[in-house]
């Protein structure tokens, strides 16, 4: 409250001369949002135009919710609302976990040395650029690949995972959590190394086991950055990105991997249909915005954590 | 009583050992397999199946395609310059903003209202179509800068920045300060030095960004000369473009049963450059960074 007194004594212009300096500093930032983040907004307007080139946003005819409605009337809209959450909650299940029981067990591990290899192994896929990552998950996944042939030790007949509709979430949830395992654990791991060591000292005294102590001690305490990573996960359940999507599916698969973003990039860039893709990402905006606040707002009532 | 439980402790720690050791080796295998390939001898390569446990053969003919490649020189070329002009203006616009952000609010008025307009950029933005236009209407469309401006800040990155700033205690500037010196000595001379760390981390983030980055080459370019290698390598690698096989001696080879290990090696060749550099950023991932960005 103090703050916000002597912030509203403080005119503008005094504030001006005072900070002028640090207000050009900031200038090229604020330049950047405004023009690379803010403009784009502006530019939703053509959702509710026909945008033409040549007219601009301005001067292109007023088209109201035509675009809208055209997309509510795709006869595939369901199937893209489905893919869209089939696959980002397939990931959000198992690829949420994934990292907490990773760090756990890797807590456990005493060898040091041995710890920290594993652990530069997990991250590495992290790092390894998306293209090369996805022409490895397609060659692994070719009727003569690493996958089949595995397969084959079990007796399943070869065939082109890419080709086959329903193992493409499989697929692109078990590479995730390849990619992604042990770069979230870090996250764990440096809140699991923040806690105090006299709770565990104290449990010793108790007698509790390994295993207690990580239920009762280690998992409590990791719970925070757990719900906080949780709500973002959350937030973004109509929000699949659409690289990984572009490089690996084919019009074979649609069916079960096309997502609303690969489906607005298609209609923008690729048909340049851009007020219809525009107001089928803006559909998609809003729905995603509503959500990161609702898990927000949920959270903040369950357990006292939220973003903001 | 305490025998048998140190005993039942030390098979515990041997099972997750081994279980560890294992999945780390699955984990890592699927690499393994491309630098195995790709110093494999083609003709043993089409015979077998399945798991290598070690190249068939070993042989250098798929590097030396590779290299021969001018697409994939030309790629190395372009990402090169994307990279130290892209880390450059990252570097530069990240640490001003962060200055800005870092000062203490009570005395920068517009400071609450850039932040919250920053802030909301995370949570909602114009989409793939408005920004795509936007970067035509620049005039950016078609350049390599199309790739180093629209993704000067990164929001995540700047806020992470931002917190390491303000854990810089205030009274180091007060000297500065005495002098007469301004924000811009405050910032090159005291902040900059000291926060090596989190500009190390900024350096592996935007650098590692830049090198993986193959979308915004896709949509912003049309001039093949231009494209970085990601976007060569997704051409080649996932879209299964044909390789100009004009552009090198291929005459004694079988490209047909070259190509299996041509395409490893491209893996490997493109991977390099961030496995040489990772053993010395990696000691940075560890520290308490993360966890301060979380709190924000």
């Amino acid at each position: 409250m103090k703050n916000k007194k002597t912030t509203d004594s403080l005119t503008f212009q005094k504030d001006f001369q005072r900070n002028w300096s640090l207000y050009l500093l900031a200038l090229p930032v604020i330049l950047f949002y405004l023009i690379f983040h803010y403009v784009p907004m502006y530019g939703i307007a053509i959702a509710f135009k026909d945008f033409k080139m040549n007219l601009g946003i301005f001067g292109s005819g007023f088209a109201g919710l035509k675009h809208f409605k055209a997309f509510f009337d795709y006869p595939n809209f369901w199937r893209l609302i489905g893919n869209t959450v089939r696959i980002s909650l397939c990931t959000l299940l198992f690829g949420m976990p994934a990292p907490v029981i990773f760090a756990l067990l890797l807590n456990e591990l005493r060898m040091k040395k041995l710890r920290s290899v594993i652990q530069t192994v997990s991250i590495f896929p992290h790092f390894v650029s998306l293209v090369v990552v996805c022409s490895i998950i397609k060659e692994f996944c070719l009727s003569d690949g690493l996958f089949n042939v595995v397969a084959g030790w079990f007796g399943a007949a070869p065939r082109s995972l890419l080709q086959v509709p329903g193992a493409f979430t499989p697929v692109y949830v078990i590479s995730h959590i390849w990619e992604k395992t042990g770069w979230s654990s870090l996250i764990y791991l440096a809140a699991i190394a923040g806690i105090d060591s006299q709770i565990y000292e104290a449990a010793d005294i108790d007698g509790a086991g390994r295993f207690k102590k990580m239920w009762y001690i280690t998992l409590p305490c990791i719970k925070p950055t757990f719900i906080i990573l949780f709500i973002m996960a959350v937030g973004g359940v109509m929000s699949v990105g659409s690289e990984k999507i572009l490089l690996l599916y084919n019009e074979t698969i649609y069916s079960h991997a096309d997502v609303i973003s690969t489906y607005l990039y298609r209609k923008g860039l690729l048909e340049f249909n851009f007020s219809y893709s525009t107001a089928v990402n803006l559909f998609n905006s809003v729905i995603n915005f509503t959500l990161v606040m609702a898990a927000n707002r949920i959270s903040k009532k369950l357990s006292d954590t939220s973003l903001f | 009583m305490i025998g048998s439980k140190s005993l039942k402790n030390r098979t515990i720690d041997l099972v997750l050992a081994v279980f560890l050791t294992l999945l780390a080796t699955v984990m890592l295998y699927p690499m393994l397999y491309e630098v195995f390939v790709s110093f494999s001898e083609a003709g043993e390569l089409v015979k077998s199946r399945g798991i290598l446990l070690h190249p068939l053969g070993f042989t250098l003919d798929a590097y030396k395609i590779v290299f021969g490649i001018r697409d994939i020189l030309t790629g190395y070329a372009n990402t090169l310059f994307v990279m130290v002009f892209g880390l450059a203006v990252n570097l530069l616009m990240t640490s001003l903003g962060a200055y800005f952000l870092s000062r203490k609010s009570d005395r920068v008025k517009l400071q609450k209202p850039v932040m919250l307009m920053i802030l909301f950029t995370m949570y909602f933005s114009g989409g793939l179509v408005p920004t795509w236009l936007t970067v035509k209407n620049l005039g950016l469309y078609d350049t390599r800068w199309a790739l180093i401006l629209p993704t000067a800040v990164n929001t995540y990155n700047m806020i992470l920045l931002t917190s390491y700033f303000r854990s810089i205690p205030e009274s180091l500037e007060e000297s500065v300060r005495m002098d007469g010196g301004g924000h811009i000595t405050i910032l090159f001379r005291i902040i900059l030095p000291l926060s090596k760390p989190a500009m190390a981390v900024m350096f592996l983030y935007y650098g590692v960004s830049h090198w993986n980055s193959w979308f915004n080459a896709m949509i912003y370019l049309r001039d093949s000369s231009l494209y970085p290698l990601q976007l060569i390598l997704r051409n080649i690698l996932v879209e299964g473009s044909a390789l100009n096989t004009n552009s090198f001696s291929v005459s004694a080879m079988n490209y047909e049963e070259m190509e299996k290990s041509v395409k490893a090696a491209m893996v490997v060749v493109s991977t390099i450059p961030f496995l040489l550099i990772y053993p010395f950023l990696q000691k940075y991932f560890r520290g308490g960074l993360m966890v301060g960005s979380l709190k924000e």
